[in-house]
């Protein structure tokens, strides 16, 4: 009985979610494709030129595959952060909460609802990058399952930020000032072999560098680090936020008095 | 079999109010009850930790049997609940909404839209089906509440002041649907800042006071328990001054009106042939207050002269 109660609830909160995204798609679609379409004019096209190759690629096909992770990373955590805070400052959490759903399906549906945008955009940033250069896949096995995880990972954080934070600032604060920076350092624009000793180790300490790094080795083959501790860190990743979400709503934490 | 069983049931908060000071409440399959008390009572408290919104401290809930702390999902199908704030997504539509609802309790979607339009329409609301819950009027938002509560056909319909802010007329069609409801064999437990609308629906009354049930009984014999009512007789011609009832206190708040306090061992003929003797012609009477206030009132305050607090 709830396999099926289960799974009629899931359905319905990814449906709910993907009806989100659509309703609100200025805000969820075209903003990736816009600030995608500046990119690859500004640092592929008109920059990217003096650069030269990276990695044995032309500049803008090596800044490819980290501009589509970096849309499917920050999208996939705004969803679920603006949906699950925004559901809690309306209160439509409640919904849930009294519904006869456990928590890790809750967790599920909300990822679900994340990956569904965090994969839209990505879908929609690689159109965009296919009117500015050609893009081969090496391995189109690594491409899905890295974007597929990166996604989850980032859709997790998403949820536990949005389990903690009281305010709209509080949701915004982590994106700004964490997830940015962190991305922008995490290899999308360069290789880091072009950092010093120091600079490289720090990197390392980056789970984007190692998203971004696979993703790339699935397009292009070539990646700063070795695409199976990739994976690794990926899925401990998943599975160390899936927990803390789980734990984080079991007990009550930001939904329950 | 109990709807509900509550023992013990305390709730302290973390900045250490206790909402809850070990609450005892049953009520039985079929009932319509009210649960009462002041604000800040502990009603709200004690619905949310039945329904899970609220962590218990202690004490144990059963919802037809089911312990929330071992089989909460079975507990969570048996329960509607209709809170006291608007809770929906507003920039939904209406048959969204209802449909999201049905399908967080597991309703395949081909029921849920058969009970979407019955519910809706029972509720007046068929018309507003395809209308943004935001553009609703508030008695449209409340009957958006019950008819979402309603959606999984519940056993025990929890309504968190259903009729609060709603005008005369929507509360009676309210009512009238509560009732049918209840008919159909759906137990109610009503909370409500409206005496008259408890004492109207509901057959069993619990009132709650700084974290205490204080009074538990049918509503019957809790009205019973007043002693005296106090009735407003309006006079046909103006007086200059009360007249002397002997046996009863009168006031006069004007000269067209008598305050007489009537105990339970007085009759109300013995008033009129003494008001009559004295050549006074009356118009009409009503009670002074709603029987139920009144006692919710007493109650209320003297429990304040013994524990010092004011509620």
């Amino acid at each position: 009985m709830y396999v099926k109660t289960n799974l009629i609830g899931f359905n319905t909160i990814v449906i709910r979610e993907f009806g989100r995204i659509v309703r609100i798609w200025a805000q969820t679609i075209v903003p990736p494709a816009i600030t995608a379409t500046l990119y690859f004019i500004i640092f592929g096209s008109l920059i990217g030129r003096r650069i030269g190759d990276m990695g044995g690629y032309s500049y803008i096909q090596y800044i490819a595959p980290g501009l589509i992770m970096m849309s499917v990373i920050t999208n996939s955590y705004g969803n679920v952060v603006s949906s699950f805070f925004g559901a809690k400052f309306g209160k439509h959490i409640e919904e849930l909460l009294v519904a006869p759903l456990p928590n890790w399906l809750i967790v599920c549906g909300y990822v679900a609802g994340g990956v569904v945008r965090g994969l839209l955009v990505g879908v929609v940033v690689t159109i965009v990058t296919l009117v500015f250069t050609h893009i081969s896949v090496h391995n189109v096995f690594v491409v899905f399952s890295a974007v597929l995880l990166s996604s989850i990972v980032f859709a997790l954080a998403g949820m536990i930020n949005a389990i903690f934070a009281k305010n709209f600032d509080q949701i915004t604060f982590i994106p700004t000032f964490v997830l940015t920076p962190l991305t922008y350092l995490g290899g999308v624009f360069y290789t880091i072999a072009l950092l010093p000793d120091w600079a490289q180790h720090i990197s390392q300490a980056n789970p984007i560098l190692y998203m971004v790094n696979a993703f790339r080795f699935g397009f292009l083959g070539v990646s700063d680090v070795d695409v199976g501790l990739a994976y690794g860190i990926m899925l401990a990743f998943a599975a160390a936020l899936f927990a803390a979400c789980l734990i984080l709503l079991n007990k009550g934490v930001g939904t329950r008095e | 079999m109990k709807a509900l069983s509550i023992r013990q049931l305390t709730k302290t908060y973390r900045n250490g109010v206790q909402a809850l000071k070990g609450i005892d409440l049953d009520v039985e399959e079929g009932d319509f009850f009210a649960l009462l008390g002041p604000n800040g009572a502990g009603k709200t408290t004690a619905i949310g930790i039945i329904t899970s919104l609220v962590n218990k401290t202690s004490g144990k809930v059963e919802v037809f049997g089911h312990d929330i702390d071992t089989e909460l999902a079975a507990a969570k199908s048996c329960i509607g609940l209709v809170p006291q704030e608007i809770n929906f997504n507003q920039f939904e539509t209406v048959s969204t909404i209802l449909l999201n609802q049905a399908g967080f309790y597991g309703i395949p979607r081909r029921i849920a839209r058969e009970r979407l339009e019955k519910y809706l329409t029972a509720l007046q609301l068929w018309d507003k089906r395809n209308a943004v819950s935001r553009s609703l009027s508030g008695g449209m938002k409340r009957r958006l509440m019950i008819a979402r509560a309603l959606m999984h056909e519940p056993r025990l319909l929890i309504l968190d002041e259903p009729t609060a802010g709603v005008d005369i007329e929507v509360r009676r069609s309210m009512w009238t649907f509560m009732r049918d409801i209840n008919a159909a064999g759906t137990t109610i437990i009503l909370t409500t800042h409206y005496l008259e609308e408890a004492e109207s629906l509901c057959r069993n009354v619990a009132i709650i006071d700084q974290g205490r049930i204080i009074e538990n009984d049918r509503m019957s014999r809790v009205l019973r328990k007043l002693q005296t009512e106090v009735f407003v007789f309006n006079l046909r011609d103006p007086i200059t001054a009360a007249p002397e009832l002997p046996g009863y206190q009168v006031v006069m708040p004007d000269d067209h009106t008598l305050e007489i306090e009537v105990s339970k061992d007085q009759n109300l003929n013995d008033i009129f042939t003494q008001l009559s003797a004295a050549g006074l012609a009356v118009l009409s009477m009503r009670n002074k207050s709603n029987r139920l206030e009144e006692l919710f009132m007493r109650l209320v305050n003297q429990r304040e002269k013994e524990t010092g607090i004011v509620a």
